[in-house]
């Protein structure tokens, strides 16, 4: 193959005074790498680096058959891997056309919401870390632990659980799974106030976000910027409501919708989907059905030739997986959509003309998880 | 808008798209050279509005190198699949859409990074995840790289 | 009066006496130069250590932590072994850095504080200098640290160390104003500069408690601006470490950035002392009026202790607001500063001139 000749753009012209944030900084929250042209303290420019943890997973899926692919998207955003496992569970079976069994898809919602309110947890930690407030950061951790060991004690693990299989769920749930999950809730509907009165109430943390890095309706469209980022500035981009998945058409939950589209509506977007995920686990956890906790699935999964997309709600937004599959048991091309890649297209925009100390906290909003972005 | 009447349209926009059956969304493949003058109507037409470029992917099918562009409407809440193709492997130039959905921007600089498609008129086509100096493009179903592709 | 049991002023007679009748004069001031040097290098160490701990474990305590607790009972000797590691690290020589002023840094920012010590009487007779100008003579030779702080910037050759240098100088160059107004209202009130004056005039009640309102909005203010004067959270913008990675001293290592470390501590040390001197009446035993019982078990307690007690008093309110708020960003600690600090504090002085002239005060 003969190569195609491309010039490199020069991304920095001579007598600007950048900085490099990254890939090793601390509020940069792994290895993403920014360099930022400033005047004094202002932010002039920045240009987005990634690729410092790019493993090619999509290129590996080629090679791999469905059931390992989702040990893969663990490895993606992995503060919502079992949302990501989800998604190409979800893939598999709309294509084979298994039906689950009920029980499976109130486990799954269960555990999502889950997954989302402790990755909610981590950024509201490290938002509160970014922000210069470190006790915020040990208070989110510590609730976050309390999931992480509902989790360990139904399925092992902690941070990379593979805990969804096509067809259903590797094995059964803890028999204690239910009353501690309620507990963790009881628990945590007492702690969320905590957070409120460390951070939220906060005159600092107010003033130093509102009015900051203002997403328009218009721009978070056109950038693709979904999730809780994308619904603060209004947004309306929930997959759960859009089209409904597992048992999010039986609940009752609501969209937390704001229209000013600035760090500190993103903050409140965040806050108040924990709120309404522990709603949906409330209305689930009571209710589980008993049954078989998988679908009877044929040994080797070959999907049917032709073309799938997926879709989610992960805790960052919508994460899309984009299969060809040409028959075989390995797919032809799978592509995954991640939330954080397209959140990352608009930092340069919104972040323009602010103070570098403000950069820190736009991203900071946005939540991102680099791995997912290079995955 | 139903399906049926954002077939008609599609068509009467690009008379050369060919529509694909039984999928997920509603696929058209177009000449490559259209894209543009199609995307461009696809947004700014009030009952079309096509405002939401959610996906971007790049295909090899070995015969052609294939960009998918995945449209969603926020408005009207309908979707679109289009798939932009070229048999020319030596040098593929495709209309970037940056300018339309600027989501563009950072999907069209993967789709050149894994598979050396360019895009005209993009403001800073450069790889985003591979190194400056990386030879070839590994998402081409012909990449050979002995060292760090194991075979099995 | 009866916290004369604990004067230390003939002890401290009878020493200069003796050394110089045993040397001649030369020889005499140089040796009680040396002694004071050596009490104050030792004083300084261990109050640096404790104050190390001493914030570990405070913060520990804000954040459900249990803090160091493995080096010796309670992690008492943590800061200890944490020092020895400083000493063993390598120093690492920046390339293209300005080598004098990047090693000669360090010094001046320890020495500014080193200094300030001198001043500040910890006891009856128990200073080293009692200077006419003390408060003066504190202020100017605190805020010397900045130059340290500029110069490590500077010559550091690093972009993250001098974008926290220049917020440095300029958050410094206007929270002196703070500082100094604020202590100027209570210069008001005691008629004097002196220190040990200022602690004399406090015996019948704290000037907190003595100036009305204005000297508990001169308090507030003195806090608000000292912090911000020594670099603390919420203030901590030159070394804020989620922006800046860590700011000035991002370059320094081993005993070079434990000199930096030190300083901070140091200096929180005496503002806190400073405070405690100027608003709550320094060694001055806590008296109520009438209840002669109260005050003179109150005595009994060393003035060393009461002067302790109420600079960890002060250390610990530092430490509980660095633990609990958000960092400010610069254009907000500069607004802070000229919108609402300064002309607050001016006004403040302008009512405390008034009750003064009017004699309203206790």
């Amino acid at each position: 193959m003969k190569e195609v000749i491309h010039t490199p753009v020069p991304y920095i012209e001579e007598e600007e005074y950048h900085i490099n944030m990254g890939p090793q900084h601390p509020s940069t929250h792994g290895v993403l790498r920014l360099v930022v042209t400033l005047q004094g303290e202002i932010v002039k420019k920045l240009k987005p680096h990634c690729g410092y943890i790019h493993r090619g997973i999509e290129k590996m899926c080629e090679k791999d058959t469905y059931p390992q692919i989702i040990h893969l998207t663990d490895r993606m955003d992995y503060l919502s891997a079992h949302i990501n496992n989800h998604a190409v569970c979800l893939l598999v079976e709309n294509a084979l056309q298994v039906e689950v069994p009920e029980r499976v898809k109130y486990i799954r919602t269960i555990i999502d919401e889950l997954t989302r309110i402790q990755s909610h947890q981590l950024w509201w930690a490290c938002y509160g870390m970014d922000l210069g407030g470190l006790t915020c950061f040990f208070y989110g951790l510590r609730d976050r632990e309390k999931i992480l060991d509902i989790f360990e004690q139904s399925f092992g693990s902690r941070l990379l659980h593979s805990y969804y299989a096509p067809g259903g769920l590797m094995m059964d749930i803890h028999p204690d799974f239910q009353k501690n999950v309620k507990a963790f809730i009881k628990y945590f509907r007492k702690k969320i106030k905590d957070y409120d009165r460390i951070l939220t109430g906060n005159v600092i943390m107010q003033e130093r976000t509102r009015g900051i890095g203002i997403l328009t309706r218009d721009n978070a469209i056109s950038y693709a910027v979904t999730g809780p980022s994308g619904r603060a500035s209004g947004f309306s981009c929930d997959v759960r409501k859009h089209y409904p998945y597992a048992c999010y058409d039986k609940v009752d939950f609501k969209e937390i919708l704001y229209t000013e589209g600035d760090t500190l509506h993103r903050y409140f977007a965040r806050m108040e989907e924990m709120r309404e995920s522990m709603k949906i686990i409330e209305q689930l956890i009571d209710n589980i059905p008993a049954g078989d906790y998988s679908a009877k699935m044929k040994a080797v999964l070959k999907l049917p030739a032709g073309e799938y997309y997926q879709r989610v709600e992960t805790a960052r937004g919508e994460l899309g997986v984009y299969c060809i599959s040409d028959g075989n048991k390995t797919p032809f091309r799978m592509k995954f959509r991640s939330p954080n890649f397209s959140n990352l297209g608009v930092l340069d925009s919104i972040s323009r003309d602010t103070k570098i100390a403000d950069l820190v906290a736009i991203g900071a909003s946005l939540d991102f998880v680099i791995p997912d972005i290079d995955r | 808008m139903d399906n049926e009447s954002i077939k008609e349209r599609v068509q009467a926009l690009v008379p050369e798209a060919q529509l694909e059956e039984n999928k997920q969304f509603i696929t058209f493949v177009i000449p490559a050279e259209k894209m543009h003058d199609l995307a461009l109507s696809l947004k700014y037409n009030e009952d079309l509005a096509f405002d939401y470029l959610f996906c971007l992917t790049g295909v090899d099918t070995v015969k052609h190198l294939v960009v998918v562009y995945h449209l969603a409407s926020t408005k009207h809440g309908h979707s679109l699949v289009l798939k932009a193709q070229t048999t020319d492997r030596e040098n593929p130039a495709f209309d970037t859409i940056c300018d339309i959905w600027k989501s563009g921007e950072f999907y069209e600089r993967e789709v050149f990074d894994m598979f050396g498609i360019r895009f005209n008129n993009h403001p800073d086509l450069r790889r985003i995840f591979l190194d400056e100096n990386w030879k070839g493009f590994p998402f081409r179903k012909d990449y050979v790289d002995e060292v760090n592709i194991v075979e099995l | 009066m009866a916290f004369s049991i604990y004067d230390f002023t003939s002890f401290n007679q009878a020493i200069d006496k003796a050394l110089y009748n045993a040397l001649p004069p030369v020889w005499a001031l140089i040796v009680e130069m040396t002694i004071i040097g050596l009490v104050f290098l030792l004083f300084y160490a261990l109050v640096g250590l404790f104050l190390v701990y001493a914030e570990r474990k405070v913060c520990a305590f804000m954040q459900n932590r249990v803090g160091p607790n493995r080096v010796g009972p309670y992690g008492i000797f943590q800061t200890i072994a944490d020092f020895i590691k400083l000493l063993m690290k390598e120093l690492i020589t920046i390339k293209n850095s300005d080598k004098l002023l990047f090693n000669l840094a360090p010094f001046i920012v320890i020495i500014a504080s080193f200094m300030a010590i001198a001043a500040i009487p910890f006891g009856k007779g128990l200073h080293a200098i009692d200077f006419d100008i003390g408060i003066l003579y504190v202020i100017a030779v605190s805020s010397l640290g900045v130059v340290g702080i500029l110069l490590a910037g500077w010559s550091s050759n690093n972009k993250y160390s001098l974008i926290g240098a220049m917020r440095s100088g300029a958050q410094i160059v206007s929270y002196e104003l703070s500082v100094g107004l604020s202590l100027l209202t209570i210069i008001i009130l005691a008629g004097t500069m002196q220190f040990s004056q200022i602690v004399e005039g406090q015996a019948t009640g704290w000037f907190i408690f003595k100036g009305h309102i204005p000297a508990f909005i001169a308090f507030v203010m003195f806090l608000i601006a000292s912090t911000a004067e020594t670099n603390r959270g919420p203030f901590d913008l030159a070394e804020a470490e989620s922006e800046l990675t860590a700011g000035f001293h991002t370059e320094y290592s081993g005993i070079k950035f434990a000199f930096f470390f030190l300083a901070e501590y140091m200096n929180m040390f005496i503002v806190a002392s400073i405070a405690a001197t100027v608003f709550l009446g320094g060694w001055m035993p806590f008296h109520v009026g009438g209840w002669s019982g109260f005050n003179h078990i109150m005595d009994f307690i060393p003035p060393f202790i009461w002067y302790l007690g109420k600079t960890a008093f002060v250390i610990f309110l530092m430490m509980w607001f660095k633990w609990t708020f958000p960092r400010l960003r610069i254009d907000q600690l500069l607004n802070l500063e000229w919108k609402y600090l300064l002309p607050i504090n001016l006004v403040n002085i302008l009512v405390m001139a008034f009750i003064v002239l009017m004699g309203w005060h206790f």
